[in-house]
């Protein structure tokens, strides 16, 4: 058992609703075949740097997770022939890659007092 | 001019001696061991105004670091977080 990170944007054009049963699709599809999400990002609506299919923000969504290699093929498959996905990135995560992320969700928990 | 030594130049103003600041790379000196791909603010330190990769003799990065930079450089462009070409970006 891999631990991966994938990056996904969905297209702004989708309801609230929508977008949220999406990011439940695939934490199910993840969920189904044994992985386990370790972690959920949602970063909303941001702007992205260049329009993708004429299309100049989206909703940005990070899901860490752990599963079998076999799983990746799949997944970026679904993901692939989702049309609410206008783009997405799987990336295994090595040890530093790991703590990094650790120390980034208990500094986004709560973040350091700002320095005075 | 008879009596200008050869080769002897006389600039207009004094030549500016650039102070030798030895370069050192920031990933070794601070240990820092990962490049985060999805913080656009800690890349731009690495791309210029269009958006370019910086070469190493600018920013001083070791080879190791240099390629994680440029890895996670290009994924962020990937997710459009980093535009591939931009004018006056920073």
């Amino acid at each position: 058992m891999n631990q991966y990170e994938a990056v996904f944007i969905l297209t702004p054009v989708l309801s609230e609703a929508q977008m949220k049963e999406a990011v439940k699709d695939y934490e199910k599809f993840i969920k189904a075949d044994g992985g386990k999400v370790v972690s959920k990002e949602d970063w909303g609506l941001r702007k992205l740097a260049y329009p993708i299919q004429k299309k100049s923000n989206g909703f940005y969504n990070l899901f860490e997770f752990q599963a079998n290699p076999s799983l990746i093929a799949e997944l970026e498959l679904k993901f692939k022939r989702d049309e609410r996905v206008i783009r997405f990135l799987t990336v295994k995560m090595d040890k530093f890659h790991i703590t990094y992320a650790e120390t980034r969700r208990t500094r986004l928990k709560n973040p350091k007092p700002a320095k005075a | 001019m008879a009596g200008k030594k050869d080769g002897e130049i006389r600039y207009l103003n004094p030549p500016t001696v650039e102070v030798k600041r030895d370069k050192y790379c920031r990933f070794l000196k601070y240990g820092i061991k990962f490049i985060d791909y999805k913080d656009p603010d800690y890349l731009l330190a690495f791309i210029n105004e269009q958006g370019k990769l910086l070469p190493r003799r600018l920013t001083g990065t070791s080879l190791k670091y240099q390629r994680k930079v440029a890895q996670a450089v290009k994924r962020a462009r990937h997710i459009a977080l980093i535009p591939y070409v931009a004018d006056q970006m920073k």
